[in-house]
C-alpha cells in the first residue's frame, strides 16, 4: 500500500502540486485523470523518488521512503517517451534491472523469455531497441518493468505516442500484464475514455490537487464537483449558468444560481410532444462533424458552446436553430463553488 | 516515297533534345569536375611540395626546380629515425599530447555532466567564462606560465605542457561534451537509476556508448591544439621534454638550413593528425550536426 500525506511541491514559485493525499492499494489500477500540466507527472516523479516533495509524507507499507535513494527503491516506471538503452540489445534492455539485481544468468534468461513471450518481442530480442517501431520499443520498456517485480509500477501515459492500433491492442492487454505482480500500480492518461476502458480507481487532477479518488465508474457517474465531471468529458462537458436550480423547468424565478452540466451523448433530437421527464433546449448550429456512426453537433446555447453527440447522421445548415431535449435524471447541477447538488431524495438532479 | 508518321516525329524530336540536353549536361558536368579538380590541386599543392622536398637531396633543393625527385633519397626519413635529437621530438610531442587529452577527458567528462544535468548557482555563467579562456592568445599566458612553472619546479616535464594545454582543452572538450550529453534524454538516466544502476556503474555501461562521438570529437580537438601549439610548449621545455615543433624551429646548422630533412619532418609530423582525423571523420560530422563543433 503507498499512501501520499499533504504531499506539496513548488518549482520556481509555481505550484506544481498542491496538498495531495492519497491512498492506493496492492493489486489495484489507480488511474491520474488530467489534462496536461495537472501534476500526473510531478506526482510520480515524487512517488519514484526522482524528486522530494517540500512537504509531506510518503509510505510504502507504512514506512516512510521519503529521502530513500531511487537506486534502493523497489519500483519500476515506464515513460510516454519510448526510453530505452540505445546501446544495449532488446535482450540486454529487459535483463538489465536483473542483471544490476545479481540474479543468475538461468534466472535472467527464463524471466526475460516469459517477459519478451507476453509482449511478443521473441523475435527481436538480438535487435537494438533504435531498430524497432515505436509501438514495438514501449513494448521492451514495459518489458523492462515487468521483469523487475516491482512493488510499485509508475506508468506515465504509457500509450499516447503509440498508434491508435497499437493503443487500443495494449490498452486491453496492460492491467492483466500487471495484476499478477500484486503491485500497487499507478496509471497516468489524460485520456477520460481510457480510464474508463482500463476501470480500478481513478484520482481526477486539475492544476496540482486532486479533485476527487474513488472507483473509476462512480467518479463519471456521480462526480463531486464540477471539475471532476469536466475532466472526465470528452467531448468537453456542456454547461450553462442557472438560476433557480431546484425548479429546473423554470430557470427563472428563483434566487438560487448555478451551473448546469449535461454530458454530450445525453443530449438528442427533441420530440414532437415534450414530456414531463426531458428538458429541450434550442440553440444556433455552429459545426457539424460526421464520423459515420455519429454526429457532433456544435452549437451556441444561452451564449455557451455546447456539443451534442447524436446517433447516426445528420446534417443541418451552420447557422440553423434546433431543438434539443435531455433526461431530466441525466443532467447534473452544481453551485457556484463547483460543488455537486443533490437531489434530497437520491435521484441523480 | 516514306512518310515519317506524326508519331515518330515526336519521338525524333525528343531525341534530338535529349541529345543537346546531355550535351549540356556533360558540358556542366566537365566544369564541376574541372573547378574541384583545380581546388583540390590547390589545396595539395602545399603537401605535395613538402613530400618533394623530403625526398630530394639538399643541393637538388637549392639547385634546381623540379616538379619530382630527380635523384630520390630516403636519407632525410633515415636522418631522423637514427638521430635521437630528431626523433625524441616526436616521442615527447606524442607524450605530452596523450598525456593532456586523457587529462582534459577526465576533468571534462563530469564537468559537462553537470552542466548538462544539474542547475546549480551560476551555471550559465560559468559555462560561458569557461569558454573565454579560448578567447585570449595563448601567448598571453606564456609568462605566468613560466613563472609559475618555475616556481614549482615543472619546467622542462611532460607534465607542464600538458598542463597548460589544458587551459585551452578542457573548455572546448566541455563545450562539445555537454552538447552530446544534452541529446541524451535524461529520462535514461532515471531509468537507469530506477533499475537500480549506481551513478558509475550507469556512466560506464549505459552513458559512455551513447557520447562516443562526442567523446572521440573532443579527443580529436585536444590532440589537434596541443600538437600544433608551438608557444607554450616551447617556452615550457629546455630539452628533455622538447616538441617536435621546437626541434624543427632550431635546426639551422653551420652549413646553413638543411631544407630535406625539414622537410621529412614536416610530413612525419602531418600523419598522426591525418590519421587521428580518418578515424574520427564520421563523428566530427554529428558534432557539426550537433552544432558544438
Amino acid at each position: 500500500m503507498l499512501t501520499l500525506e499533504n504531499i506539496s511541491r513548488r518549482v520556481d514559485s509555481q505550484d506544481y502540486l498542491v496538498d495531495i493525499s492519497l491512498e492506493f492499494q496492492r493489486g489495484e489500477l489507480n488511474i491520474l485523470l488530467g489534462p496536461t500540466l495537472s501534476g500526473k507527472t510531478s506526482l510520480m516523479r515524487v512517488m519514484a523518488g526522482l524528486d522530494r516533495p517540500d512537504s509531506g509524507r510518503i509510505l510504502f507499507d507504512g514506512e516512510s521512503v521519503l529521502g530513500e535513494p531511487v537506486q534502493q527503491r523497489d519500483l519500476a516506471m515506464v515513460y510516454q517517451q519510448f526510453i530505452n538503452y540505445p546501446s544495449l540489445t532488446v535482450y540486454e534492455n529487459i535483463a538489465s534491472p536483473l542483471r544490476v539485481a545479481g540474479l543468475a544468468e538461468a534466472a535472467i534468461k527464463s524471466r526475460v523469455a516469459q517477459a519478451a513471450d507476453l509482449l511478443k518481442l521473441t523475435a527481436y530480442l538480438d535487435r537494438k531497441p533504435g531498430n524497432l517501431s515505436g509501438g514495438q520499443q514501449q513494448r521492451v520498456a514495459l518489458a523492462r518493468a515487468l521483469v523487475k517485480r516491482a512493488s510499485l509500477v509508475l506508468l506515465d501515459e504509457p500509450l499516447a505516442n503509440l498508434d491508435y492500433k497499437l493503443r487500443e491492442e495494449l490498452r486491453a492487454e496492460l492491467p492483466t500484464l500487471f495484476a499478477e505482480l500484486g503491485a500497487v500500480l499507478v496509471y497516468a492518461t489524460t485520456e477520460p475514455s481510457e480510464a474508463l476502458v482500463l476501470g480500478g480507481k481513478t484520482a481526477c487532477l486539475s492544476e496540482g490537487r486532486v479533485e476527487q479518488f474513488g472507483p473509476t465508474l462512480t467518479l463519471y457517474r456521480d462526480p463531486n464537483t464540477l471539475m471532476t465531471a469536466k475532466l472526465f468529458s470528452d467531448p468537453p462537458l456542456n454547461t450553462a449558468a442557472v438560476k433557480g436550480m431546484n425548479e429546473l423547468q423554470r430557470f427563472i424565478g428563483s434566487s438560487d444560481t448555478g451551473t448546469l452540466a449535461v454530458r454530450a451523448h445525453h443530449l438528442r433530437l427533441a420530440s414532437e410532444i415534450p414530456t414531463a421527464s426531458t428538458f429541450e433546449i434550442r440553440g444556433r448550429v455552429d459545426v457539424i462533424e460526421i464520423t459515420g456512426s455519429e454526429t457532433f453537433v456544435h452549437l451556441q446555447f444561452m451564449g455557451q458552446p455546447w456539443v451534442a453527440q447524436l446517433d447516426g447522421m445528420h446534417t443541418f445548415r451552420p447557422g440553423a436553430e434546433i431543438a434539443l431535449e435531455f433526461e431530466l435524471d441525466d443532467c447534473l447541477l452544481f453551485d457556484d463553488n463547483g460543488v455537486r447538488v443533490r437531489k434530497p431524495s437520491g435521484g441523480r438532479i | 516515297m516514306t512518310r515519317i508518321r506524326q508519331g515518330e516525329g515526336v519521338e525524333m524530336k525528343e531525341s534530338i533534345s535529349s541529345v543537346v540536353e546531355n550535351k549540356l549536361k556533360s558540358e556542366r558536368n566537365w566544369l564541376k569536375v574541372a573547378v574541384v579538380t583545380a581546388y583540390i590541386i590547390f589545396l595539395l599543392l602545399p603537401i605535395y611540395w613538402l613530400l618533394n622536398m623530403s625526398f630530394k637531396t639538399n643541393q637538388e633543393i637549392l639547385s634546381t626546380f623540379s616538379l619530382w625527385p630527380r635523384d630520390f633519397t630516403l636519407a632525410n626519413y633515415a636522418t631522423i629515425f637514427t638521430d635521437p635529437s630528431w626523433y625524441s621530438g616526436y616521442i615527447n610531442s606524442m607524450i605530452y599530447v596523450l598525456m593532456n587529452t586523457i587529462i582534459a577527458l577526465a576533468v571534462a567528462l563530469p564537468a559537462a555532466y553537470a552542466f548538462s544535468r544539474y542547475r546549480f548557482l551560476g551555471d550559465k555563467h560559468l559555462f560561458f567564462w569557461l569558454l573565454t579562456n579560448r578567447m585570449a592568445p595563448p601567448a598571453v599566458f606564456v609568462l605566468p606560465f613560466f613563472q609559475l612553472y618555475s616556481a614549482f619546479g615543472l619546467i622542462d616535464t611532460y607534465l607542464a605542457v600538458a598542463l597548460a594545454h589544458c587551459l585551452f582543452n578542457v573548455p572546448l572538450a566541455v563545450w562539445i561534451l555537454e552538447g552530446f550529453m544534452s541529446g541524451v534524454p535524461r529520462e535514461i538516466d532515471e531509468t537507469a537509476y530506477i533499475d537500480g544502476y549506481s551513478f558509475p556503474r550507469f556512466f560506464r555501461k549505459i552513458f559512455m556508448p551513447l557520447i562516443a562521438s562526442g567523446v572521440g570529437v573532443a579527443a580529436f580537438f585536444c590532440f589537434m591544439f596541443s600538437w600544433v601549439e608551438l608557444l607554450i610548449a616551447r617556452t615550457l621545455t629546455v630539452t628533455e621534454a622538447k616538441p617536435i615543433a621546437a626541434v624543427m624551429t632550431r635546426t639551422v646548422s653551420a652549413s646553413g638550413l638543411d631544407w630535406g630533412v625539414l622537410a621529412a619532418a614536416g610530413i612525419l609530423t602531418i600523419i598522426p593528425g591525418a590519421l587521428v582525423i580518418y578515424f574520427v571523420r564520421h563523428h566530427i560530422a554529428k558534432g557539426f550536426a550537433l552544432g558544438r563543433v
